[in-house]
C-alpha cells in the first residue's frame, strides 16, 4: 500500500451554457486525461452545470506569486486615464 | 519589524476585512493545520456517512425511493471530494488523509456510528442529520478560506434535496399505519439526541472554538448552531405528529426560543473514542473498500502509463 501513489491532480475547468468561458470548479484526480474528464462528468455535472469540460494536469499551471502582486499589478492602478470617467465632456452628451 | 511578524498583520488584516484566503498566499502554521484537520474530518464524515444509507438503497420500499437514496449518497461521495481537494489546497495529499482515516488517526463525524435499523432510519437522518450538517455548512459557506468557503455553496446546493427527502419519508410514515408511525416516532427516538451531539462539545469546553471565531474559520459557536438546529426542527416535529424525546423541552417566551434537556457528553465521548455501535464495522468497511479497490488503482495506472509511452512513440514517428 505504501508505495502506492495517488493518481496526478487534475484542475477542472466547465463551460456551463453555451456563450461562457470555462470557468474553474475544483480538482480531482485520474490516472489519465479521459479519466478526468470522465470523472469531472460525475463529481461536477450532476445537476446539468456544464455543456463542456478542459481538464488540466495541476503540475502544468504556473501561477504568479501572491507576494509579488503588489509590483505586478501596480501598474494599472496609477492609470486612471484608462477608464472612460476620466474624461469630462458636457452634459448634453448623454451616452458614450 | 521581522517579516513574519508583517505577514501575521497582513493576514489579520485580510481576516478582519473579510477578504478571503487563497491556497498561495501566507498563513500562519496553525491555521493551515486547524484547516487541514477540519476539512479531512469533514470529508472523511462525507465518506464514512454514505456506510449507513447505502446500506438501505437495496432495500427501498419504492423505485421512487430507491433513485432519490442512490442519488443522494451519490452526492455524498461528491462532497468528499469537493473537500478532499480544499484540503489538498493545503498542501496534504489524499493519500496522507486516507491512511488517516485508515489507521484512526482521523476523525470522522460520530453521527455515523450508530446503526441504521429501519426503512424509518433513513427519513430520520436525511431529516435530522442532513439538517444538522446543513446548519453548520450554510454557516461555512462563509469560512474565512476560499477553497473551503467555495466547496461548502457547491455542497449547500445539493444538500437541501437530502433533507426535503428525509422529511418525506417522516411525513409519509407518519401518517400511515400504527406501525409505521411507531417506527418514525422510534426513529425519532434513536436520532435525536446524536444529532444534537453533531455540533461538538459545549463552547466552554472546546477546545479550538475560540480561535476558530477568531480565524473566522467558524462563524458560530457549536451551541449557537445546535440553538438554531433545534428552533427549526421542534415545529417540523409537531407538523407531522411526532414526538421530539426530551421531556424538558419548552418554549422560552423571553429568549425566544427552545430550553432543551441535558446532552449526554459521556455518551458523545464514548463514542468519539471509538466505543459507539458501529465504530469498527464503518472502519473495517472503508479499510475492506481501499483495499479491493486497490487492483483497479494499480490497473488504470498502468493503463495510462502505457497510453502516454504509446503516444509519445507516435509523436517522435510523426
Ligand atoms: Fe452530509
Ligand atoms: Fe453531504
Ligand atoms: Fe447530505
Amino acid at each position: 500500500m505504501d508505495k502506492e501513489k495517488d493518481w496526478p491532480l487534475w484542475e477542472i475547468f466547465i463551460r456551463s451554457r453555451a456563450g461562457l468561458n470555462h470557468k474553474h470548479v475544483g480538482s480531482l484526480h485520474a490516472a489519465d486525461a479521459d479519466m478526468a474528464i470522465e470523472n469531472a462528468r460525475d463529481v461536477y455535472t450532476r445537476r446539468n452545470e456544464g455543456i463542456s469540460i478542459w481538464v488540466v494536469e495541476s503540475k502544468h499551471i504556473t501561477a504568479s506569486n501572491p507576494e509579488d502582486s503588489e509590483s505586478l499589478f501596480e501598474p494599472a492602478d496609477n492609470k486612471i486615464y484608462r477608464h472612460p470617467t476620466f474624461y469630462n465632456l458636457p452634459d448634453e452628451v448623454k451616452h458614450m | 519589524m521581522t517579516t513574519e511578524t508583517s505577514m501575521l498583520d497582513k493576514f489579520e488584516e485580510k481576516i478582519r476585512k473579510e477578504i478571503k484566503i487563497e491556497p498561495r498566499d501566507w498563513m500562519p502554521e496553525k491555521y493551515r493545520k486547524t484547516l487541514v484537520r477540519q476539512i479531512s474530518q469533514h470529508a472523511h464524515s462525507e465518506i464514512v456517512g454514505m456506510l449507513p444509507e447505502g446500506n438501505w438503497i437495496t432495500r427501498a420500499p419504492s423505485m421512487r425511493r430507491k433513485v432519490a437514496l442512490l442519488a443522494k449518497v451519490q452526492d455524498e461521495a461528491g462532497h468528499g471530494l469537493y473537500l478532499y481537494s480544499a484540503a489538498e489546497t493545503l498542501g496534504t495529499t489524499r493519500k496522507e488523509m486516507t491512511d488517516d482515516l485508515h489507521t484512526g488517526k482521523a476523525k470522522y463525524s460520530s453521527i455515523f456510528n450508530y446503526p441504521s435499523l429501519t426503512w424509518a432510519d433513513i427519513g430520520a437522518i436525511g431529516w435530522l442529520v442532513d439538517g444538522a450538517a446543513i446548519m453548520n455548512q450554510v454557516m461555512l459557506c462563509r469560512t474565512s478560506y476560499g477553497p473551503y468557503a467555495r466547496a461548502m455553496v457547491r455542497i449547500c446546493k445539493e444538500e437541501s434535496f437530502h433533507q426535503r427527502q428525509g422529511y418525506e419519508i417522516m411525513l409519509t410514515l407518519a401518517r400511515g399505519s400504527e406501525e409505521q408511525k411507531a417506527m418514525a416516532q422510534d426513529a425519532l427516538n434513536r436520532w435525536w439526541w446524536p444529532s444534537l451531539m453533531m455540533f461538538g462539545p459545549p463552547d466552554h469546553e472546546s477546545k479550538h472554538t475560540a480561535q476558530s471565531m477568531a480565524w473566522k474559520i467558524k462563524r458560530k459557536t457549536n451551541d449557537e448552531l445546535r440553538q438554531q438546529f433545534v428552533d427549526a426542527t421542534v415545529p417540523q416535529a409537531k407538523l407531522i405528529g411526532l414526538k421530539i424525546p426530551d421531556s424538558d423541552l419548552k418554549w422560552n417566551e423571553e429568549k425566544g426560543s427552545y430550553d432543551f434537556g441535558e446532552i449526554d457528553w459521556d455518551e458523545f465521548w464514548n463514542v468519539v473514542k471509538g466505543n459507539g455501535p458501529c465504530n469498527k464495522e464503518r472502519l473495517n468497511a472503508r479499510v475492506k473498500a481501499s483495499e479491493k479497490g486497490q487492483w483497479v488503482r494499480e490497473a488504470a495506472a498502468a493503463f495510462a502509463e502505457k497510453q502516454n509511452q504509446r503516444k509519445a512513440k507516435k509523436e517522435q514517428v510523426a
